[in-house]
Order: C-alpha cells, then sequence, then structure tokens
C-alpha cells in the first residue's frame, strides 16, 4: 500500500514540471496562435541558467531559491527578445512557417547553450533543505518531491487569479476566446502579445530551474520534452490552464503506475492516452473548437502538365543522372544516391503537405520505419535486397495508416503536433526494443548482395526505386486523387459538398505519402549498410520540410529542386562546427525573408531590384 | 402530384431558442420555392438540417420518400441534393474547368483514381456545363482570379454536374450588383424549367423573389407564417407586419405595449 502512494507521489512530482512547461505553452498558443517548439529550449536554458547561478551564488536556502526564479526571469527576457525580433513577424503566417521558424530558434538555443556550458551534462546540488527523505507510510520520499507537488498547484493559483483579477489577465482570457474581440477593444495586441509570451517563457524557465536537483541539465532537454508537453497541451485542450494540469497529472500518475507492470511503456503512454482523449474529445478534455489554422496562404497557382519543352529538359536532366556513374569518381555517385533518396523523401512529404495541406512534424517516423523493415527484412528473415525494398513502403504504409487515423482526425497544428508525438512513439519504441531493433546500436550489415555491391550497379537500383518513386507520386498529383487531396486542402466544406469523404481521402493521402517516405528509408538503409535510431528523428523530419521550405511549397517541383540544394548545404555546413546554429539561421532567413522558397525569393529580389517586371502592373 | 420533398415537424433549438420550430413545407417536381423572412428567422439552420449539416432536434425530411434524417451530408449529395453556399465555395488553386472537373469526378466516383489525368477528364461534360452557365470563355482561368458573380455561376454548374433533384441555394445572389442579381435567378430558372430541378431557395431581394418564384414560403422566428403565390404574399396582413414593421412582429408588439 504503501509503495502505491510513493508511487503515487512520484508522479505528482513528475506532473509538476510537466505543467508547468505546457501550460506556457498552452496561454501562449491561446492567444498568438502560434504552436511555439522552442519551448522546450527554454525549458533547457532555464535549467542551465538555474545550475550556473546555484553554483555561483553562496549556497544556502535563499541562494538556491533566489537562482530558481532568477533563472525564471531570465528567460522571460529571452523570450520577449525572440518575441519581438521573430515571432512578431510571423503572426499571420501559415501555420508551417511558425513552427518551422520556432523550430529554428531550438537549433540556435542548442548551439547557444553548448558553446556557453559545453556538451557536458550538468547535475546541480541538491536543494538545500530538502535533501533528505522523510517516511510515508513506510517509504521515502524526497522532501524535494513534496515540494514539487505543492509548486505546481500553487503555480496554476497564481495563473488563475492573474487571469481573473487583473485587468491584463482578463484581457488574456478574452484573446483566447476570440481574438476578433480584442482588436474590437483596441487593446495594444502587440503588448498583449508579447506579455503573454514572457510568461509563458517564464513558466518554462522555472519548470527548468526546478528540475536541475533531480535530473542533469543535458543539450537534449529540449526535444525529449517537447513532445511530451505537446502530448499535454493537446489532451489538456490548446489554451487551458486548467486542462494542461489536468493532462500533465493524469499523464505521470499513470506512468507512473504503468511502468511498475511494463518499463518501456513511459514512451508510449501519453501518446495513448491522447488517442483515446482526441477520439473522444477532438479539441481536447477543456479545449473548444477554434482556429487551427495560422493565417491564410496565397492562393496557388492552378496546376499545369509540363510544356513539351519543359518535359525534354526534364528528359535530358534524368538522362545524364542515369549516365552520371559512367563520368563521375565513385564518391560523387553516393552523393548523388543521398540527393536521390532525400528527394523522393521531400516529395512525399510536399505530397501530403503541400498537395494536401497537412503539415507533418514526423515524416521520419515513415522514413525509418521503411529503414528498419528493410534492415529487418534482411538481418532477422534473411531475405535479399529486393524483398526488402517492398518490405520498407509496405511496413511504412501500414505504420503510416495506424498513426493517420488518428492524425486526420486534426488538422492545422494539432494535426502537427500529432504527427510528431506519433514520430517520437517511434523512435522511442526503436530506441528501447533493444533486442529486435538493437537500440542505439542500430542495425549494421544490411549490405546489397553481391550482383548490386558495386557502387555504381547500387547507384541503379536506388535510381530505379527513387526516380520511379517520384514519377509515380507526381502521377498520382496529376490524378483525380491528388486533385481531391488539393481540393479538400483548398475547401473542406466544398469537398464535401460534392460527395468526397474527406476523412477517408486523407487518411490514404497520408498512407501513401508515408509509403513512399518508406521506400526512400528502404533505399538509404542499403546505402548506408545500417540504420540508426535517428533515421526517425525530430531532426529528420525537420530536414524534410526545409527541403519542401527552400524549394517552396506551392510547386510540384519545389521539393526536388530543395532537396538538392539541402544536401549541398548540409554537405558543406555539416562540416562546421555549430552547423546546428547556422542551420536555424538559414531556416529563420528563409522563413522570414523567402517564404515562398529559394526561387520564389530570388524572383522577388529580381523584381525588387528591377531587373524583372512583376506579373502584375 | 407527389412532392420531390417532404418536410414534416422540422424542429431545431440552441440553447433555448427555437431556431426552426415544427416548420412543413412540400416541394414538388420542378418547383422554384423561395424560403424568405428577415435575418436570424431561421432559414440557414433550417437549409443545413436539409443537407445533413445539421441534427434536426425533431421531425423529418423525405426524398422522394425516402428519410434524409440522420445521413450523412455526403450520402444526402449522393441522393441528388445539390447546394450553392451563400459565400462562394470553391477550389482557388484550380481553374474553372477544374472545378467543374472535379464535381464530375467525384460523381462518377472516380476519386481513387491514381493513374488518369484530372485535368483531361469529363472535358466535354465540364464544357457544356460552362455554356450552360455562360462561363465557357473563362474555363482556363484560375478561381482565384474571378470576379465573385463569376464565381456564383461556376457554384451554379458544380452543382448541376451531380445532376441533382433538388438544389438548395442560401442566398444565391448575396453580395452581388443588383442587375447581376436578376441575371443570375433568370439563368438559374431557366435550367430549373429545363431540367425538370426542383429549388428551394433563400433571398433579401423581394424584387427576385416575386420575379421569380412559383410558391413562397415566410419564416419568421422559426416558424412558418405564411405560404403562397407572390400575390398572397404580398396581401398578407402578417407578413406585411413582418417586413415592413422593420422588424419582428414580436417586437412591434413589444414597441407598443
Ligand atoms: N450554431 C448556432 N448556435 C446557436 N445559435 C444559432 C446557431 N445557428 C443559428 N443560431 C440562431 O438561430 C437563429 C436562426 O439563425 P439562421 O438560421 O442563421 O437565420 P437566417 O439564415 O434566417 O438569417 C438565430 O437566432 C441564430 O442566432
Ligand atoms: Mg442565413
Amino acid at each position: 500500500m504503501g509503495f502505491y502512494f510513493a508511487q503515487l507521489l512520484t508522479g505528482l512530482a513528475n506532473a509538476s514540471s510537466l505543467f508547468l512547461i505546457a501550460c506556457g505553452l498552452s496561454i501562449i498558443f491561446g492567444v498568438t496562435r502560434i504552436v511555439n517548439f522552442a519551448h522546450g529550449s527554454f525549458y533547457m536554458v532555464g535549467a542551465y541558467l538555474a545550475y550556473t547561478l546555484v553554483t555561483t551564488l553562496p549556497a544556502g536556502i535563499f541562494g538556491f531559491w533566489f537562482s530558481v526564479i532568477a533563472a525564471a526571469l531570465i528567460v522571460g527576457v529571452v523570450g520577449l527578445i525572440i518575441e519581438v525580433t521573430i515571432l512578431r513577424r510571423i503572426y499571420h503566417a501559415p501555420e508551417l512557417f511558425q513552427l518551422v521558424a520556432t523550430f529554428g530558434v531550438v537549433l540556435i538555443f542548442q548551439d547557444g547553450v553548448l558553446a556557453i556550458w559545453g556538451a557536458e551534462d550538468l547535475l546541480g546540488p541538491r536543494a538545500p533543505g530538502l535533501d533528505r527523505a522523510v517516511r510515508i507510510m513506510g517509504e521515502p520520499i524526497p522532501e524535494y518531491d513534496l515540494a514539487l507537488i505543492l509548486i505546481g498547484p500553487l503555480v496554476l493559483a497564481g495563473i488563475w487569479l492573474l487571469f481573473h483579477r487583473t485587468r491584463w489577465g482578463v484581457l488574456v482570457r478574452a484573446a483566447t476566446q476570440d481574438r476578433d474581440m480584442v482588436d474590437a477593444l483596441g487593446v495594444n495586441q502587440a503588448w498583449l502579445f508579447s506579455g503573454v509570451f514572457v510568461l509563458g517563457a517564464a513558466l518554462a524557465g522555472l519548470g527548468g530551474a526546478l528540475q536541475i536537483p533531480r535530473e542533469a541539465a543535458s543539450l537534449q532537454m529540449d526535444l525529449s520534452v517537447i513532445g511530451e508537453a505537446f502530448v499535454v497541451v493537446v489532451i489538456g485542450g490548446m489554451g487551458s490552464v486548467a486542462g494542461a494540469f489536468v493532462a500533465a497529472v493524469l499523464i505521470s500518475v499513470l506512468n507512473a503506475f504503468a511502468i511498475l507492470i511494463f518499463p518501456q511503456i513511459s514512451i508510449v503512454l501519453p501518446f495513448v492516452v491522447m488517442a483515446v482523449v482526441l477520439i473522444v474529445r477532438p479539441y481536447g478534455l477543456f479545449g473548444k473548437p477554434g482556429s487551427e489554422h495560422g493565417g491564410a496562404a496565397e492562393p496557388e497557382q492552378p496546376l499545369r502538365l509540363m510544356s513539351s519543352q519543359g518535359a525534354m529538359v526534364l528528359a535530358a536532366l534524368v538522362f545524364a543522372l542515369a549516365l552520371s556513374p559512367a563520368v563521375v569518381s565513385e564518391f560523387s555517385s553516393i552523393l548523388l544516391v543521398d540527393v536521390m533518396v532525400a528527394t523522393l523523401f521531400a516529395v512525399s512529404l510536399h505530397f501530403m503537405m503541400g498537395l494536401g495541406g497537412m503539415v507533418s512534424f514526423g515524416h521520419a517516423a515513415y522514413f525509418g520505419v521503411g529503414a528498419y523493415a528493410a534492415a529487418m527484412t534482411v538481418s532477422f528473415l534473411g531475405f535479399g535486397m529486393l524483398p526488402a525494398m517492398a518490405a520498407g513502403p509496405l511496413a511504412a504504409a501500414a505504420a503510416a495508416l495506424f498513426f493517420g487515423w488518428f492524425c486526420v482526425r486534426l488538422s492545422g497544428v494539432y494535426l502537427a503536433m500529432l504527427t510528431l508525438a506519433a514520430a517520437q512513439i517511434l523512435w522511442g519504441v526503436v530506441f528501447q526494443w533493444q533486442d529486435v531493433t538493437g537500440g542505439d546500436d542500430g542495425i549494421l550489415g544490411v549490405w546489397p548482395p553481391e550482383w548490386a555491391s558495386d557502387d555504381r550497379v547500387f547507384f541503379y537500383v536506388a535510381f530505379v526505386a527513387c526516380i520511379g518513386g517520384i514519377w509515380l507520386l507526381r502521377r498520382v498529383a496529376h490524378a483525380p486523387f491528388g486533385y481531391g487531396l488539393r481540393g479538400i486542402r483548398d475547401s473542406e466544406l466544398r469537398a464535401e459538398a460534392l460527395g468526397m469523404d474527406v476523412k477517408l481521402h486523407q487518411w490514404m493521402g497520408f498512407a501513401l505519402a508515408g509509403a513512399f517516405a518508406g521506400l526512400a528509408g528502404a533505399v538509404f538503409a542499403f546505402s548506408k549498410g545500417s540504420v540508426f535510431p535517428d533515421a526517425l528523428s525530430i531532426a529528420q523530419s525537420v530536414d524534410g520540410l526545409m527541403m519542401v521550405l527552400l524549394g517552396g511549397i506551392h510547386a510540384l517541383a519545389g521539393p526536388i529542386f530543395g532537396a538538392g540544394v539541402f544536401v549541398l548545404i548540409e554537405d558543406w555546413v555539416s562540416r562546421l562546427d555549430y552547423w546546428r546554429f547556422i542551420f536555424g539561421a538559414i531556416i529563420l532567413v528563409v522563413v522570414l525573408l523567402a517564404p515562398d522558397g529559394v526561387a520564389g525569393g530570388v524572383e522577388r529580389l529580381l523584381r525588387v531590384l528591377g531587373l524583372r517586371r512583376g506579373d502584375a502592373a | 402530384m407527389m412532392s420531390v420533398l417532404e418536410v414534416r415537424g422540422l424542429s431545431k433549438s440552441f440553447g433555448g431558442v427555437e431556431a426552426v420550430a415544427d416548420v412543413s413545407f412540400g416541394l414538388a417536381r420542378g418547383e422554384f420555392l423561395a424560403l424568405i423572412g428577415p435575418n436570424g428567422a431561421g432559414k440557414t439552420t433550417c437549409f443545413n438540417m436539409l443537407n445533413g449539416y445539421l441534427g434536426p432536434d425533431r421531425g423529418s425530411v423525405k426524398l422522394n420518400g425516402q428519410e434524409l434524417v440522420g445521413m450523412r451530408p455526403r450520402r444526402i449529395v449522393r441522393m441528388g441534393v445539390g447546394r450553392t453556399f451563400q459565400i462562394t465555395l470553391t477550389f482557388l488553386s484550380m481553374t474553372v474547368r477544374e472545378n467543374v472537373q472535379m464535381a464530375l469526378i467525384a460523381h462518377h466516383r472516380r476519386l481513387y483514381d491514381l493513374w488518369s489525368r484530372a485535368a483531361q477528364m469529363f472535358v466535354p461534360e465540364a464544357d457544356a456545363l460552362l455554356d450552360l452557365v455562360s462561363m465557357r470563355e473563362q474555363a482556363g482561368r484560375p478561381c482565384s482570379e474571378l470576379a465573385y458573380g463569376d464565381l456564383k455561376r461556376l457554384e451554379l454548374a458544380i452543382a448541376l454536374a451531380h445532376e441533382p433533384v433538388l438544389l438548395l441555394m442560401d442566398e444565391p445572389t448575396a453580395g452581388m450588383a443588383p442587375s447581376e442579381r436578376v441575371a443570375l435567378m433568370e439563368l438559374t430558372a431557366g435550367i430549373v424549367q429545363e431540367r425538370g430541378v426542383s429549388v428551394l431557395f433563400t433571398e433579401h431581394d423581394m424584387d427576385v423573389v416575386f420575379a421569380h418564384a412559383h410558391r413562397i414560403l415566410v419564416l419568421n422566428r422559426g416558424r412558418l407564417i405564411a405560404e403562397g403565390t407572390g400575390t398572397e404574399i404580398r396581401e398578407n396582413a402578417l407578413v406585411q407586419e413582418v417586413y415592413l414593421g422593420g422588424g419582428t412582429v414580436f417586437a412591434r408588439e413589444g414597441d407598443d405595449a
């Protein structure tokens, strides 16, 4: 009995820090409609700052709590800087740009923290005065856990007072319910948004700072917490503080008991709970239907079938690519395989995101499942390369059918968050299921068979799979199915009025995109000879997003162009120190200055310089 | 003669407010029926129950004898109930012709075709429909460039692609210039007559209503208060009070008290 009670208390203590980060995320979303990826970074920076302050200031109760609060406040100021310099420019951008821009901030913070604090994990001292354990029903309970259990509800009460007893708080609530109303009241929006962002950032910083006696500050904190925080916000209802609290408690307590039965479940459990909640209540426990989209994008131009000149140029390029192994070095041949794999991956992402309007932050999940399925077909079942390359897309399609069923029930940022959560789950399964997937060590020795072992021969295998896949997806884009996806993106109501089954159509689109990502993953596995959990990581998903963005989301050829540019940039940048910083900066430049991709950006630059006349007079 | 549409005792409340209360009417084949009433009378709510977007609290809607209540909107579309929207909804990233082609593709259940080129399917049929609404010249233009009046006509062509037996048009001329309104309704009336489609439409412009409607229903505060031809409705004292009084019947009573 006492043991279970102790377990409950541990769950509640975990819930407090999860609540702090999730409620900031939720408040920011409620008012600004931005899903802030960088929220995990605020949490991480809070932890590092608190570490530095606690270890520099004189030890003692006052020093500790002063450090925690000061760290939270500094993170608030950092949040203000981010809001004023970046977010303010994208409040009216489509949700894709908002998500990607905040991810750029994540990358910049990762290298910033690395530069300041180094790569070592930093474990803070125990909290003075709370460094022992008390016995409750015979079980030792850390005093600090009890303090955390108190802090969660205290912060909740503080926010409640702020929102119900101050004019500012009332405005925040009004804005969460109806943004137009705040416009009508003539409230200074910029001021309101900045304030909300500072509050949210400071809460995340507080959550991080409070963690240091329990958990070492590390460079992985940001992304490991953000997935769970997203889940909590979605379960609680976006914009609802009380919902975030209930969801944090629900997840943490369930988790504390579930791991007794099945230790590996902790990574999967939040997703399972989220799936159940979303089936019953699509907007979360306390959420209300509301705008899940960012600003409207400019209407896209109709698709055109390629002109005969265009087709000839393309055929010539494909032909040149097909002949390249005879001309270029073996090394370039391998790089070209990388480019083809990346291109197929980007085209499959563009298929669901550009055509289908379903922004995915977890597309790498299907790439990775394809890669692992191919590798396992070889290493466990002993099949050859060709059956393995068929197994990749099939397994990916199955995974995409499973997760897609949940995802297409939502749209906009909700869908994006769910795709991310799904990818995090799959990553966790791969990472933890050591017996089958090899965990962190991955699966090695996934080489092509004798006949294809020459790099030049393998080039042709990859060529057929990737160029064939890209061609098929293009074909589907021009077919009724692809038009249907685009139609649903343009207007769901109209599509329904035509008698279309909107959800089924999107679901099939999701699965098809997943299958082709899986094909790319299978080729990838054989080109590298191995697979690691990285193949499913957020970073891999974001690479795909970058390729699509670089090429411009509105053009069918965009991802092809974008993948080429991306692989070349990556090839150069990843040799440098602090490449994440550079990458983050590139992301921000693209989003803020060239939202229609590099091609569009160049076009606009030319227009500004007067070198080309615009279409409109 | 048997009605195409039979509505019996249709009712819907929103949190205690009766938006539509016990509405019953029939619609004959080829009939052009207007549903009028002041703002907030319940016209849109009524339409949304007919096409399945709202479930009624009570009542039945029968299309050629088959119950529609409880069916999903897309089933109802497939049963032959077309609609146009109060604010036009088209696929903005497609051309005018492609919008009609999409409707035809959906109608012929070819949506899951992964191979054919959508832009080359049902071209003659699409062009014939565009001819019907005089939009043929604009077939290749992106929808995002069209004037509002043209979008309205395009919506009509899209709705006709399904060969509907019943067309529901919620404020088809809203947002149009007066001369355009008359033209659009004349066009619609002609098509109705030619194809034997039945139409139920709501409309604010009384000139349009009296000029084209075969029969008129008047809704006020969720209830049907009158029904008849243009002349009968014009002479109906209750209707005059609702419209000329500048408010609802009950509001006027309140003023008098
Ligand atoms: N979804 C809804 N929730 C609450 N009240 C509604 C809703 N839709 C309509 N109403 C109310 O029902 C009444 C009828 O509205 P509506 O059908 O839009 O009228 P009309 O189209 O004739 O102008 C109005 O009082 C309106 O406020
Ligand atoms: Mg209306």
